[in-house]
């Protein structure tokens, strides 16, 4: 029994020790363990995996996966950071740039501007194409001019009063249609996520005049096609008290954990501790530095119980981003598949 | 993908455009077919963008078959994820 207690918390839990992480790796392969079933069975996975949304908003999904390993959980992520795609400018043609930004650095922050297109109806630019077809780029032109306000005060020190367009936003941006792009995409209304990131800084005489190229592309090749702020998982913290805490010891472990994790029930007119959300522990590992706690509490993370937390960047709502992640993986399988079926091995 | 080896058991396949996002899960699904005695995938150099991935299989059985119930494990396993997911999705739509 204890054999197989052991067993189970090898297979299950990743254990915080004092000094090191203990049970980091998946062990529950075939023939590991005597007497568990671990060969691959869809039917029992099927049966033990479940999706929970926690919260859903505008930018933002915290979903719980369970019944699923590392492997697969991390492959999602890394898909989620650098294989969705995404339109973002790609070329920026430059007729005319009197300002104080260099024409590289304009064209770098350009970039990074997130474009709200659906990249699901574009195609990849074939490689060597320099002009650009209508269903593979986003034509965007952003033409500026800072003037004097004439009728400015005279001691007036403020540049929103003395000058016209000093500053240029990205609402300045607008959407030039390419070939028949209007019959294509009649309703759709291209232009940048958000309007008020500043470009650049104006003064009166410089002008800005650029036209921009917008392709697909993949966070792998530039940063700038990342379709998320950031995309990320933890593992859910389980803490089990080995022993009863009670008093003062109870006050200190409560102070140990992040605030609702530890809460304090007065039984019998004592004060005993009790793990009320477990889930809401960061692990700051504070107890260890407790000598008469340390021993009494057992941190550890359930292996196959992932919290992801998908922020986006606002150009898809962050549920179709984790929908196209899991499509991208399928697709690699299918890839390789019709490769092995196609290609005859030698 | 290119393979290389001195009998069907063991065989070492090398897939271009691939890292640890399918190297690791692709590992995974191929473990726990009982029939694999080793499975195990390397990455060359970092600023080549190909995998090692090699199969050694106890018994009889020729190498390219885990590979490709490997393969299509995790295909299910994707399908599946991802019908739960948007059924999770719905579901939580429906009550809010």
């Amino acid at each position: 029994m204890a054999a197989r207690r052991g067993a189970d918390e090898m297979r299950d839990r990743v254990v915080l020790g004092e000094f090191g992480v203990r049970n980091v790796h998946t062990t529950d392969f075939p023939g590991n363990y005597p007497g568990y079933e671990d060969a691959w069975d869809q039917r029992r996975f099927e049966e033990a995996f479940r999706v929970d949304v926690i919260r859903e908003e505008e930018d933002t999904l915290e979903f719980d996966m369970v019944g699923i390993d590392a492997a697969i959980a991390n492959a999602f992520r890394r898909i989620l950071l650098a294989e969705v795609p995404t339109m973002a400018v790609e070329k920026v043609f430059v007729y005319n740039n009197t300002s104080i930004v260099q024409d590289e650095i304009l064209a770098h922050r350009l970039g990074l501007i997130p474009i709200r297109a659906d990249p699901r109806l574009f195609e990849y630019r074939n490689q060597g194409d320099q002009e650009g077809t209508e269903i593979d780029t986003l034509q965007f032109q952003l033409k500026i001019k800072c003037k004097r306000n004439p009728q400015a005060a005279k001691e007036s020190s403020d540049p929103d009063e003395l000058y016209f367009n000093h500053k240029v936003y990205s609402k300045h941006m607008t959407w030039v249609p390419l070939g028949n792009q209007t019959d294509l995409f009649p309703d759709a209304d291209f232009r940048p996520v958000h309007d008020d990131i500043l470009i650049a800084l104006l003064r009166p005489g410089q002008e800005i005049d650029v036209l921009m190229h917008c392709v697909k592309g993949i966070g792998k090749d530039h940063a700038k096609f990342s379709p998320v702020a950031t995309a990320s998982y933890r593992l859910l913290p389980d803490i089990t008290l080995l022993q009863p805490i009670e008093d003062e010891a109870a006050e200190v472990l409560q102070k140990c954990f992040s605030p609702g994790v530890i809460e304090i029930q007065n039984i019998n007119g004592k004060k005993v501790a009790r793990v009320a959300n477990a889930r809401l522990d960061t692990f700051s590992r504070e107890v260890f530095r407790h000598e008469g706690l340390k021993n009494l509490v057992r941190l550890a993370r359930v292996r196959n119980h992932y919290i992801f937390s998908v922020e986006s960047t606002g150009i898809l709502p962050p549920d179709v981003l984790v929908s196209e992640a899991i499509k991208i993986l399928m697709g690699k399988c299918q890839r390789f598949l019709n490769e092995l079926d196609s290609v005859p091995m030698e | 993908i290119q393979a290389d080896g001195t009998d069907g058991n063991c065989v070492t396949f090398v897939l271009h455009d691939e890292d640890h996002t399918l190297g690791n899960s692709l590992r995974y699904m191929v473990m726990k077919n009982p029939d694999v005695e080793f499975c195990g995938y390397c990455i060359t150099h970092p600023s080549e963008s190909k995998i090692n991935f090699r199969i050694q299989t106890r018994g009889a059985l020729p190498a390219v078959e885990p590979f490709r119930k490997g393969l299509n494990d995790l295909m299910g396993v994707c399908q599946h994820v991802l019908s739960t997911f948007e059924r999770s999705m719905k579901e939580f739509r429906a009550q809010k």
